[in-house]
């Protein structure tokens, strides 16, 4: 636990150096690239590991004004914007970043605005060292990717401040047209759908199946690394905007997709109804008491709040020894989540290194500080117990050649087997599509692996319906959720013209 | 919407609710079920079978007991009352055909959702006995609903109280050797779902149960429900509620449910003191 000895420093102590360095570099303009190039990266503050072990509060807090601004001074405001490149939905990086080192953040959240919704949402959850921060020049220069201009950090603070300060606005919807579209699911995809529709002036039903809206980022994303009250605010947006939600309601089985269309009048249909069937490794002792996957777990501990356990009626395993298999976003929320419900050891079990790992950076990190034990190279061969999990026995692996993803080929190495003991196991090895719509809605296509099948304009195989998001993509991304669903907001939008 | 238009209590713990839901009213099939919670915040879901259904009237009915935080919660609900989350119906309706002999045994509160298949397989032209176990009279539901609809009812109770003095697999064998159902349609305590199918399986008669595990969302999202079914795992809430009980590993299954007894318990017995000190 190295990471955990060096000194935590406090938002304050970061504002203060940031605030010194802005005062130099201010008496130095105009800047030379040599001069942006060696201003250091501008660090997130956080909560200190030991203490946000016990609460689950957001850990990382956000830059500072001077931060911000230091931050935004990095960019080189390269013409060509390589970084335009990497982002799903071509915000334009340069310019909103050029507001924010002028000091105008509202001017920069309206031009992420322009190509985006859900900042404050994306600035803190999306893959920036895969996407735009990938492409930045200053990390190109640096040779490090993690030196790339912080352009998430400077997103989530720009949304943050519009929304702090209240300045949120009900964008204005044209006239109603009476023209009904139906939005199923609530997670990102379908909020930007109903938001870009009824700006049209059509009218749109959100129909969600669970109590709660927002998708993933409800029930599953933690409150520490995505506050719920975010994502509330984006659905009070929707509602002050007039779109009707309809919580509680399965669309497949409390009524059938074709019935909205034929019986309920509505004239189109999106269905974003993400990826949510979670994946089992098929081993022996999977089903045994204290084996979770990854969505019951995280399901009982936010969106049910178990772990409130003075308060919440729903309960979750008093865990003292957890194993998480898998190396995604969702191994590492899992992973936390068990650390902040008193686990006293949390293992990451993962087959291959942590370079393939497909979890956010910060979040590998994150959960490092925290005390979460990582074992990579080892995969579960079976869970031992006899009604109740009590070890899970591994394997050991190697890298072999690279597979069809370009990734080494983990191989097991035989006879090197050996046992951990744990109480419980999650298993967070992804999400496959739920069928429950396709089931039910013949002439629906979908790929082989459940997905929806769509047409450049997000069009299904059926009239009127479109589709995105997980639901099309298989387990993907909040950004590639969005993306999707503005383009299906403009078929549907041209569709209903 | 979701308002409490009727509420029965059918013995000591066991109360009946019929609720206004007319979208579920309309869409439901026997042996389907739905999932309520009682507020936003920290309220648990729980699932309920859907014991009848009038879509005329827009109302279903769920029977419950009273067994833990929620139900006891549910229970002090009265009339006028509206059930704040309602999700339904969920689950494969019951496969209903004209078998020819059809048993239907129930175990307590597995009278109720027992009711909507007896009636659809009679409905079907089937041959219907039925069999209803409880631990005494007292806890004995349906007896006259089902009376009506079955050739014959067999009552036991485990003390003697009422029918017979015997548990269900007794009369359940009896009727296996002299009058050969076709089908049996097992619902109740999943240790008697167990011992009903082990009844069964020396005959070779296809033995259909209705499995009540935990569940949270409902939809195949969590696998918190799985089962192992003939050494494939399964999602009770997508891919049943009813399987084959020969195959069912009730074992694993009744762990399944004991996972949180302990921590239910205490949140029971808090809120059994909670809503005393209310009254
Ligand atoms: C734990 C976890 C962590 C993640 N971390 C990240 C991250 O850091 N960065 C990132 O970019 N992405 C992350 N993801 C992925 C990201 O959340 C998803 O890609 C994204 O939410 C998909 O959006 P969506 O709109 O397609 O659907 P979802 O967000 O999955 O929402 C679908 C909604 O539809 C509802 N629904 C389903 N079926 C029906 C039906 N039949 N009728 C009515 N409603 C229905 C569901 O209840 C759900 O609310 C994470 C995912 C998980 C599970
Ligand atoms: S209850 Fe969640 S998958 Fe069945």
């Amino acid at each position: 636990m190295s990471s955990m000895s060096h000194k935590h420093l406090t938002q304050q102590e970061f504002d203060e150096a940031a605030r010194i360095s802005l005062d130099a570099l201010n008496s130095c303009q105009p800047l030379s690239l040599k001069d942006r190039l060696s201003i250091p990266v501008q660090e997130m503050p956080s909560q200190d590991p030991i203490i946000r072990r016990e609460n689950t509060k957001e850990v990382a807090l956000g830059y500072t004004e001077n931060q911000a601004k230091v931050e935004a001074l990095r960019c080189l405001q390269c013409k060509n914007a390589p970084c335009i490149n990497g982002c799903p939905v071509r915000i334009d990086i340069p310019r909103f970043i050029k507001e924010i080192a002028d000091g105008d953040f509202q001017k920069a959240i309206e031009v992420i605005k322009e190509n985006s919704l859900l900042s404050a949402v994306c600035g803190r959850v999306c893959p920036q060292e895969v996407q735009c921060q990938l492409y930045c020049t200053v990390g190109k220069s640096l040779k490090n990717v993690l030196k790339s201009v912080s352009i998430g950090r400077l997103e989530r603070f720009v949304a943050d401040r519009e929304r702090e300060e209240g300045n949120i606005k009900a964008p204005q919807g044209k006239p109603d047209t009476s023209k009904r579209v139906a939005v199923v699911g609530s997670g990102p995809a379908s909020i930007v759908v109903a938001a870009d529709v009824r700006r049209e002036g059509h009218s749109v039903t959100l129909f969600e199946a669970f109590h709660k809206t927002g998708g993933v980022m409800t029930y599953g994303i933690p409150e520490f690394r995505l506050p719920k009250s975010i994502v509330k605010s984006e659905i009070d947006t929707l509602k002050a905007m007039g779109v009707e939600i309809k919580t509680n309601f399965v669309v497949g089985k409390t009524r059938k997709l074709t019935d909205l269309i034929e019986k309920d009048g509505y004239e189109a249909v999106f269905i974003g109804t993400g990826a949510g069937l979670p994946k089992f490794m098929n081993i022996e002792g999977e089903n045994l008491v204290g084996v979770y996957s990854a969505n019951e777990f995280l399901t009982r501990a936010n969106l049910m709040r178990a772990y409130d356990r003075g308060m919440a009626a729903t309960p979750i395993a008093m865990s003292k020894k957890v194993a998480v298999v898998g190396g995604g976003n969702v191994a590492m929320d899992s992973a936390r989540t068990a650390v902040r419900l008193g686990a006293e050891e949390v293992y990451i079990i993962y087959r291959r290194t942590e370079n393939e790992m497909p979890a956010r950076v910060e979040e590998i990190a994150h959960a490092k500080e925290e005390g979460v034990i990582f074992h990579t190279l080892v995969n579960p061969k079976r869970i031992l117990g006899k009604l109740q999990a009590e070890a899970i026995e591994c394997l050991r692996y190697e890298l072999g050649e690279p597979d069809d993803s370009g990734r080494r080929r983990p191989v097991e190495i035989p006879g090197s087997e050996f046992v951990m003991n744990v109480d419980t196991v999650i298993i967070a090895i992804g999400n496959e599509s739920n069928p429950l719509i396709s089931q039910t809605t013949p002439g629906l296509k979908c790929n082989k692996w459940g997905n929806i099948i769509v047409d450049e304009n997000c069009k299904t195989s059926m009239d009127k319906v479109y589709a995105g998001g997980d639901i099309v993509l298989g387990a993907a991304t909040v950004i590639l959720a969005m993306g999707q669903g503005r383009i299906a907001a403009r078929s549907i939008n041209k569709l209903l013209a | 919407m979701n308002a409490i238009l009727n509420k029965k209590q059918l013995s000591q713990n066991v109360y009946l609710m019929e609720l206004y839901a007319p979208i579920i009213s309309g869409e439901c099939r026997a042996g389907q079920f739905i999932i309520l919670s009682l507020n936003n915040e920290f309220a648990e879901r729980i699932p309920l079978t859907i014991a009848d259904s009038n879509p005329e009237k827009g109302t279903i009915t769920i029977i419950f007991q009273v067994v833990g935080k929620t139900t006891l919660e549910l229970s002090n609900l009265s009339e006028g009352e509206k059930i704040v989350n309602l999700l339904g119906p969920l689950g494969n309706p019951t496969h209903i055909e004209k078998f020819g002999k059809v048993l239907c045994v129930a175990g307590g509160i597995g009278v109720a959702p027992s009711y909507p298949i007896a009636k659809a397989m009679k409905k079907a032209g089937n041959e219907l006995k039925v069999i209803i176990g409880a631990r005494s009279k007292e806890l004995i539901i349906y007896e006259s609903e089902m009376r009506e609809l079955s050739d014959e009812l067999i009552v036991c109770t485990d003390d003697g109280s009422c029918g017979r003095k015997a548990i269900v697999t007794e009369p359940l064998k009896e009727l296996c050797i002299s009058w050969k159902p076709d089908i049996v349609v097992a619902i109740g305590p999943a240790i008697m779902m167990k011992f009903c199918a082990e009844t069964t399986r020396p005959f070779g008669i296809t033995t259909l149960v209705s499995l009540n595990t935990i569940m949270i969302d409902g939809t195949g999202m969590c696998g918190g429900c799985r089962v192992t079914v003939g050494n494939e795992t399964k999602f009770v809430c997508v891919d049943g509620p009813e399987f084959d009980g020969h195959k069912v590993d009730f074992d694993n299954m009744m762990a399944r449910l004991g996972a949180y007894k302990d921590l239910e318990s205490q949140a029971y017995h808090k809120c059994k003191l909670d809503s005393s000190l209310k009254k």
